[in-house]
């Protein structure tokens, strides 16, 4: 009889990692879906793209840790950054304008820090700003039109064309702004009226950006219902930045208004799928509602009055500086004592 | 309707209690042997008081325990010692310890016992004594020793007296199968108790995926004050801490006990034996034990004699050796493997389980922690596992402390949720072990650091005092002679020589004049005539003298202070010059003695 010895708990719940990631990969779906019917194949050539590249990448590195490489690749984290890499760049955005994100987001961001669980900062996110500020032509001119109302949509071969050959000149019959970029730089000299008479807004890009955002926001109440994810990220980054678009900008002559917050732009995705990665989140309930409200206010603020279009990524990464000091001061109050152990030891005791 | 409170966390892992629930509670046949650790539970080892060879009766004690803290052992049915000697006994390191080994002889042949039917009458103080004597300790888990618990610090009232049905581990069903059956005993129990204590209010609690259970107390119960509460399956509401919170609302402070907030709990298994043993005058010698698991062919519930071999029951149940992959004392949640079955049955054993490969599979490798906060999602105390864990590993303690670590349960269920597979229990486990154990060394050397301060002054105050009188006789002397160079003076005028010897004379008559003086006292010590010669020679130098043998005194004894010291620290350290020091004291002691004598002497 050979006993296994053990330390308790000897039951365990069968949903490891992997598989914790894995469903996040197919809540991203729905998203995915509506990006490709509306934005044509761009975004589907750069998922896969990304992923075998963050998986290569991810393998190569780990071979120069001495890391097991099967086991740690198993685990889906870098299939993971690539997909949301993927998911993020412009759809029409040159091969090598992801591959240099991809690279940056699984070696600087990850693999330096010592890998799973060690990154301070959400690889995906490095590598978004990263390109965002590295290639700024690129990264913004690369948006695609949507290619339902689109009269000669690209084919699959002509878009995989244009990222291959990365000619920015035949993408410029293709491209326009986002509705984000169209608003802002528009309501200045504009009434909101005007403004939304743009083609960017009529049954085109902002329908696109909707359906796309709409089908990040059905995955992420999905994961919400696998209890994959807890509630508190996205409702807190949502609400913090409702809340200040209700403060500062209800006057839509003026600012941009509530509903292309929510609905264009990288919000439902960066709300459900990106600020919740654990790994460079805040941990407590009350930590996580700071971390996720400090999102909120940091797009809608960076968005408002910051260079950049969409501040996602910016936000995010911010947030990710803050986030050892909001542990420490988010303790949770443990049963029997009378009030939560904030701070570092020596200090605060209670 | 009692008002119900939720507890944050919990989980709710899968049950796999029909296994054992399908047939009544059954009795094992009679083992060869019984095996009787002299330490069941927590507090001191009793102390065998049989002889082997000797045969007892069932019931007879057959261990005593001298301290407050403990409870004796009997011999669960009539046999012969076969010996005492070092057993492996069932414990999470596998180890041995002092046991009784009892070969039944099949007769069951009670020892006498003494029921207290009408205990009303008596005092409270006498079934308090009752309970002790009877061995009982709590059946559900560290085993706290049951009377020492019914009796809370004097200036706490306990105002709710609750009886822990909840039962909230998977598997284990020993409590709900003693509710099922033996519902009057345990309402009984209750009853004694709650005489014993006086609370106002009487509380059974049992999640309501037992409702057998349930229907059954609540007939027992009918009638009278006790509220049956039924509350919802969630691991761990059966813990303490969250039973209280259930029911109350109230939390147990860190670091108190339930008595602080007016709160008892007892468990089931406890309240039969209190009442066997008040009513019946029957000592506690046998438990209800699940024995299940997938490896079994014939999972169900026993009357275990204690100190039946957990391979005995095994064999009971229909074990099939070759599927037994992993066997466990306890729950699947806090329970601990065991190496081997031949451990017996003890007053804390509520559960065995005989598990397959597939049934509880070997957890998957270790992977790094991604942060996702399931852990404290779920964890009932409200900590911060994963940051325990990291601090634990690394160990910086000090962080780990600061963050709750002693107020961990050990619930084990940041590790089943964690999905990085992570034993995280485990490292806390080490972690509090290494807290305690350089606890223990700091206040040993505190300790030494404390004794070797008080010895300085001790030394520093007697050399003080030695001055202090030596100035004193300094001075009477010079007043002396001072006395006597006025006398002389008076006298008329003389040589130097002729003032010396007459302040010596002086001396001399005075000393005469107090020796004389002694004498003539009826109580005065005896002397031995040699001392007494020896005395009157040095009659004539006596205060030089006593000056030397002063001298000699807080010598020998400053010396024997140290060899003390030493000595304590050496038995504090167990090193292995002990005796030499004892010794050494020893013959420093006499030398003390000694010139304490020859002082005495001296000065008379
Ligand atoms: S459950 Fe495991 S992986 Fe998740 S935070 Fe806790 S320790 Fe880390
Ligand atoms: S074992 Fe400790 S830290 Fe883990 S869930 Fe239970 S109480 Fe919390």
């Amino acid at each position: 009889m050979a006993l296994a010895q053990q330390t308790s708990p000897h039951a365990r719940r069968a949903r490891p990692t992997s598989n914790l990631m894995l469903w996040v990969m197919l809540a991203t779906l729905p998203g995915l879906l509506a990006q490709t019917i509306f934005f044509g194949w761009g975004n589907l050539i750069n998922v896969i793209w990304c992923i075998a590249l963050a998986l290569g990448a991810e393998a190569a590195m780990l071979r120069l840790r001495g890391r097991p490489i099967a086991f740690f690749l198993k685990d889906n984290t870098a299939a993971l950054t690539g997909l949301l890499l993927g998911l993020s760049l412009p759809p029409l955005a040159p091969w090598w304008v992801s591959a240099v994100a991809v690279l940056a987001a699984i070696i600087l961001a990850k693999q330096l820090y010592g890998g799973l669980g060690s990154n301070p900062f959400n690889p995906a996110m490095v590598g978004y700003a990263l390109v965002l500020i590295s290639f700024p032509v690129a990264m913004t001119t690369t948006w695609a039109e949507p290619a339902l109302i689109w009269q000669s949509a690209p084919s699959l071969l002509e878009t995989l064309n244009i990222i291959v050959s990365g000619q920015q000149s035949t993408i410029d019959a293709f491209t326009m702004a986002t509705p984000l970029d169209q608003y802002k730089h528009n309501i200045s000299a504009q009434t909101s009226t005007e403004v939304l008479q743009h083609p960017t807004f009529g049954e085109g890009v902002a329908r696109g950006w909707e359906w796309v955002n709409a089908g990040f926001l059905l995955g992420g109440i999905w994961l919400l219902f696998m209890r994959i994810i807890t509630w508190n990220i996205p409702v807190s980054v949502l609400g913090g930045l409702a809340a200040m678009s209700v403060v500062f900008g209800t006057n839509a002559d003026l600012y941009t208004p509530l509903s292309i917050h929510l609905l264009a732009g990288a919000t439902m995705l960066g709300a459900f799928f990106i600020a919740t990665d654990p790994v460079s989140a805040a941990t407590s309930h009350q930590g996580k509602l700071i971390y996720g409200a400090g999102i909120g206010v940091l797009v809608y603020l960076i968005r408002t009055w910051g260079a950049y279009p969409d501040a996602v990524a910016f936000a995010v990464l911010l947030m990710n500086f803050a986030v050892p000091f909001i542990d420490y001061y988010t303790p949770p109050r443990t049963y029997g004592h009378h009030k939560a152990r904030r701070g570092i030891p020596g200090r605060n005791q209670g | 309707m009692t008002q119900l409170w939720d507890f944050s966390g919990g989980i709710h892992p899968a049950e796999n209690k029909y296994l054992s629930t399908t047939r009544p509670i059954e009795t094992p046949t009679l083992p060869e042997r019984l095996v009787l650790p002299l330490q069941q539970h927590i507090g001191a080892p009793a102390e065998a008081c049989v002889s082997v060879g000797e045969r007892v009766l069932k019931g007879q004690p057959i261990a005593k325990v001298t301290g407050a803290f403990g409870v004796p052992v009997h011999a669960p049915t009539s046999g012969n010692i076969e010996a005492i000697s070092m057993q492996p006994v069932p414990h999470p390191s596998g180890m041995s310890d002092w046991c009784i080994t009892l070969i039944p002889d099949g007769q069951e042949e009670w020892a006498e016992r003494d029921p207290m039917t009408d205990y009303r009458s008596l005092t409270r103080e006498a079934v308090l004594q009752r309970i002790r004597e009877s061995g009982i300790a709590g059946l559900g888990g560290a085993g706290f020793p049951t009377d020492v618990k019914l009796r809370p610090p004097k200036d706490r009232k306990v105002n709710t007296l609750i009886l822990n049905g909840a039962e909230c581990e998977p598997y284990i069903t020993a409590d709900d199968m003693a509710m099922r059956e033996r519902a009057d005993e345990i309402v009984t129990g209750l009853r004694i108790m709650a005489w014993i204590l006086r609370p106002e209010r009487c509380i059974v609690a049992i999640e309501d995926n037992k409702p057998e259970a349930v229907a059954a107390i609540r007939k027992a119960t009918e009638g009278t004050q006790t509220e049956v509460v039924v509350i919802p399956t969630k691991y761990p509401s059966g813990g303490e801490k969250q039973l209280i919170q259930i029911l109350t609302g109230m939390e147990v402070p860190s670091g108190g006990i339930p008595a602080d907030i007016g709160v008892m709990c007892q468990n089931t298994g406890t309240a039969i034996a209190v009442s066997r043993a008040v009513l019946h005058g029957e000592p506690l010698i046998s438990r209800i034990t699940t024995v299940t698991g997938r490896a079994l062919s014939n999972p169900g519930t026993f009357d275990v004699l204690l100190g039946t071999p957990v391979e005995h029951l095994l064999t009971q149940a229909g074990l099939e050796s070759e599927a037994l992959r992993r066997l466990i004392l306890g729950g699947p949640m806090m329970g601990y493997t065991l190496e081997t079955p031949s451990v017996p049955v003890v007053k804390t054993t509520n559960c065995v389980i005989a598990a397959t490969g597939q049934e509880l599979p070997t957890p998957p490798p270790e992977q790094p922690c991604i942060r996702c906060g399931m852990c404290a999602e779920a964890c009932p105390m409200e900590l911060l596992p994963q940051q325990l864990f990291w601090h634990s590993k690394a160990g910086e303690h000090e962080k780990a402390e600061h963050l709750n670590l002693f107020d961990c349960i050990e619930c084990g269920i940041c590790s089943y949720v964690c999905p990085s597979s992570i034993p995280l229990v485990q490292y806390y486990r080490a972690a509090k072990g290494e807290i305690r154990v350089q606890r223990a060394e700091h206040l040993k050397a505190d300790r030494a650091r404390e004794r070797f301060e008080a010895r300085q002054a001790r030394l520093e105050r007697e050399q003080q005092e030695k001055e202090d009188r030596r100035k004193e006789r300094a001075r009477a002397a010079a007043e002396a002679q001072a006395r006597n160079q006025a006398e002389a003076e008076d006298a008329g005028p003389e040589s130097p020589a002729a003032d010396n010897r007459a302040a010596k004379s002086a001396l001399v008559e005075q000393a005469l004049a107090r020796k004389k003086a002694k004498a003539s006292q009826p109580a005065a010590p005896a002397v031995s005539p040699e001392s007494k010669g020896e005395s009157k020679v040095e009659t004539t130098e006596q205060a030089p003298d006593i000056d030397a043998l002063e001298k000699q005194l807080s010598q020998a004894t400053a010396k024997l202070n140290t060899m003390q010291s030493m000595l304590e620290d050496a038995r504090a350290e167990n090193a292995d010059n002990v005796e030499k020091l004892e010794r050494a004291v020893a013959k420093n002691h006499d030398r003390v003695k000694r010139a304490e004598k020859a002082l005495a002497e001296a000065r008379n």
